[in-house]
């Protein structure tokens, strides 16, 4: 069988859902004539028609709006941001409005809001976020974040299939870059479960998205040059996490490195460590270390880009620095 | 001014204590070293002696209640007769015959518990702050979260460490090293260190200075600490009545004990039949002036005990161990006596028996197997054995099969003396005094060749025993 890219796994789940739940639709900016900005969604109007597969007008708010509608009456939209940076015009809807529905009024919102997030692309500012801080401090939101074609395919389902609003963020960086051996037979990755990608003794990496292939190079590097273990744990959900498998690796390796790419202020880093500190304390023989990018917009100049980012070289560093305490 | 009265450490590895009875109650006037509580620990049940004399006022800590050692269970009020501050800056007082478990009792809580402890019981203005001074040491080395409570756990003093971490930190992996170095170490030190007088056992014994015990760190059980989850209730799984008891502390101890060693050790039971009528006859002839004379009685058991250090001197291997490739033999001879008791097993040691005449090996026998149905065992006083011995013919049994008191590598069982027609070597039949003696052995360290000439030596020792200070 041939080999799937991240991209085609999104695809293949979006594929998959719609001949299997005829209620699942997909709306967003170019998704139908055009088949996508990074033709996630191409040949989906092809088969399923204009009903099915919607192009929007050029506005989050009402995309994400429109799905909220749908989602009431009976229906499983999945909403293209087709650049995830630009899902902040449609913050009310989801955080006031999707988030809060099931609370206030008995009414589910089984929408999935999916897009590329991720820099190393040279995108900029507004094509370059990864914006799930945002959404973090909303209880009624699920945030995923696959690292891995399996995972791309197996969350996608999952989310279509949840009755809350899943926020699905795809890394744009990973869209062609990896590719994987994936099962023929329907499958879900289900939400709130984290994954071991590395089995390690010394230091644990707590990252998600294109950052587990960060951590895996590094640990690789330093498992040739230095002779330390790393263990990388690949959260893949974000809201809600799971905490057990970060009370596991914890209690495990005691030392511990969160690897976010999204800004360092203010992103889940801060969540994940704090958790770590009140539950985990008493396993902790070292600082809790976050590596993620540093506090500035994502430069558009590729130096500073690269400057900007956390690289397999910031995370060796701060392995070894955490190792030697 | 009010002193607090903490759950004792009864050994290192002791990590916690259940209060099981209040002997005092609030309100009531206790003397230093009365006993006020009783404690179950993993390794001994044990009565608590206040540290401090005056009025029981506050109870913290009730009975059945699982606190970690040093946990303030109860308040003393200071009532203190003026007299009774003098007494502490004296060197220990000689310990008075008349009132040996107190004596014993004082000295564990002296030995085993903290500074903290210590500095209760005494009532000298310098040494409470000699003693905070050297507590606060630890705020000025670093380590981690992770490393104290570990630190914690297998009561280890981190200033014994030192860090190779940035700045001297101790991290995980200094702690570790340390006590896989003390793990090591266990053995060969506790054989040499309990070279102190067992000056609580013998306390009118000729000679014998009343030394302080030795320190518990010196004596590493390296036993993990047992998780105490008590949940007692009666339920009817399936209409069948039962009543679910959690186990004793003791109980787990010992079951978790017995499994290991047969896990451990490859057991070997040997079985030598001895014609105890020789030794039958020398007690019948001295028991009576024995007990006037040393206020103990005679039994066979100390008889025994010297038969086997004799043999155990001529085949060392049986007083030894195992540690990794290496065999450890053991310079001297602890040997252990299985007590039953009411509520479990105990195997308290009679510390250097080489070194006994009948007399003291009496003394001990009867000392420790009296201090363990009263609970007042101190902690070093039940480890350290060489070599074990367990009378079960006490209780009619004939032939047993014991199973090995670990890390040593045998232990002999002690069948029912009885009367039985035996065919002597000049033919006639006679009735003779017999004992049939079970040697386990491990099989890894110790050949079934080696174990009977062991005991053919021991069915010598028996058969033709002399005895000096009974003639």
């Amino acid at each position: 069988m041939a080999l799937t890219t991240y991209l085609e796994a999104i695809r293949q789940a979006l594929f998959e859902e719609m001949r299997r739940d005829p209620n699942v639709f997909c709306l967003g900016e170019d998704i139908g004539v055009y088949g996508g900005a990074f033709k996630v969604t191409a040949g989906l109007l092809e088969e399923f028609g204009p009903e099915r597969v919607i192009d929007t007008p050029i506005s989050e708010a009402a995309i994400v709006g429109a799905a909220c509608g749908a989602a009431h009456l009976g229906l499983r939209p999945v909403a293209e941001m087709q650049f995830i940076d630009f899902i902040s015009c449609a913050f009310d809807m989801l955080t006031n409005y999707a988030a809060t529905s099931r609370y206030r009024q008995g009414l589910a919102v089984p929408i999935v809001v999916r897009g590329p997030c991720g820099g190393g692309v040279r995108g900029g500012p507004f094509h370059s976020r990864n914006p799930e801080a945002f959404f973090m401090n909303t209880p009624g939101l699920k945030i995923v974040e696959p690292a891995t074609a399996y995972d791309a395919k197996g969350l996608l389902k999952a989310a279509i299939r949840d009755d809350d609003p899943v926020l699905y963020f795809e890394h744009k960086y990973l869209y062609r870059r990896i590719k994987e051996d994936l099962p023929e037979t329907d499958y879900i990755v289900p939400i709130g479960q984290a994954a071991l990608r590395r089995s390690g003794s010394d230091v644990s990496i707590i990252t998600f998205g294109a950052m587990v292939h960060v951590a895996l190079e590094a640990a690789e590097t330093l498992a040739r040059e230095d002779d330390i273990q790393v263990e990388v744990v690949d959260m893949r959900s974000l809201l809600p996490y799971d905490k057990e498998a970060i009370a596991r690796t914890v209690r495990k390796t005691n030392k511990v490195i969160i690897l976010h790419e999204a800004t360092r202020t203010g992103g889940i880093g801060g969540e994940f460590a704090a958790f770590i500190a009140e539950e985990l304390f008493e396993h902790l023989d070292g600082p809790i270390v976050r590596i993620a990018s540093i506090d500035t917009p994502t430069p558009y100049s590729p130096p500073l880009e690269d400057f900007f980012l956390p690289n397999a070289e910031k995370v060796m560093a701060a392995v070894r620095k955490l190792v030697e305490y | 001014m009010r002193h607090e009265v903490v759950m004792p450490q009864m050994g290192e590895s002791i990590t916690e204590g259940t209060i099981i009875k209040w002997l005092k109650k609030v309100g009531d006037r206790v003397e230093r070293d009365e006993p006020i509580f009783e404690i179950s620990t993993d390794k001994v049940d044990a009565e608590i002696p206040a540290p401090q004399a005056g009025i029981l006022l506050e109870v913290l800590v009730g009975e059945n209640q699982t606190v970690p050692v040093n946990t303030v269970v109860a308040y003393i009020g200071d009532e203190v007769p003026a007299a009774m501050p003098e007494a502490s800056t004296s060197p220990p007082a000689p310990v008075e015959a008349t009132t040996p478990a107190a004596a014993t009792a004082s000295s564990a809580i002296k030995s085993s518990a903290t500074n903290h402890v210590a500095a209760t019981a005494t009532q000298i203005d310098e040494a409470d702050v000699e003693d905070a001074a050297e507590s606060t040491d630890t705020f000025g080395i670093r380590s981690s979260p992770l490393v104290r409570r570990m630190a914690r756990e297998h009561g280890v003093d981190l200033r014994q460490i030192r860090g190779t971490g940035i700045g001297g930190r101790i991290t995980k992996h200094d702690l570790l090293a340390f006590l896989e170095q003390r793990q090591a170490a266990a053995p060969s030190v506790s054989a040499s260190a309990v070279s102190a007088p067992t000056a609580t056992l013998t306390p009118a014994a000729v000679g014998t200075p009343a030394t302080p015990p030795i320190s518990p760190t010196a004596l590493t059980p390296a036993v993990a600490p047992a998780t105490v989850e008590a949940e007692g209730a009666v339920q009817l799984p399936g209409g069948e009545a039962v009543e679910v008891v959690p186990m004793t502390a003791m109980r787990k101890k010992i079951a978790e004990r017995m499994v290991l060693s047969k896990h451990t050790a490859p057991h070997v039971t040997s079985v030598f039949e001895v014609d105890m009528t020789h030794i039958h006859r020398l007690r019948e002839r001295n028991k009576r002036d024995f007990e006037a004379q040393h206020g103990v009685k005679l039994t066979f058991l100390p008889f025994i005990v010297k038969g086997v250090v004799d043999a155990l001197r001529d085949w060392p291997v049986l007083n030894a161990s195992i540690e990794g490739d290496n065999i450890l033999y053991k310079k001297h001879y602890h040997i252990g006596i299985a007590v039953a008791l009411d509520w479990g097993l105990i195997v308290p040691v009679i510390r250097h028996a080489e070194e006994k005449n009948l007399v003291g090996l009496a003394r001990s026998i009867s000392d420790l197997a009296n201090r363990a149905r009263a609970k007042q065992l101190k902690p070093d006083e039940v480890t350290g054995g060489t070599f074990t011995i367990t009378n079960y013919g006490s209780f009619g049994s004939l032939i047993g099969t014991p199973i090995i008191n670990q890390p040593q590598v045998a232990i002999l069982g002690v069948g029912a003396i009885v009367k039985r027609p035996v065919v002597t070597d000049d033919d006639a039949i006679a009735v003779r005094h017999m004992v049939y003696l079970s040697l386990t052995f491990d099989h890894r360290l110790i050949d079934g060749a080696v174990a009977d000439q062991f005991m053919s030596q021991l069915k010598r020792n028996l058969e033709t025993f002399q005895a000096m200070e009974l003639s």
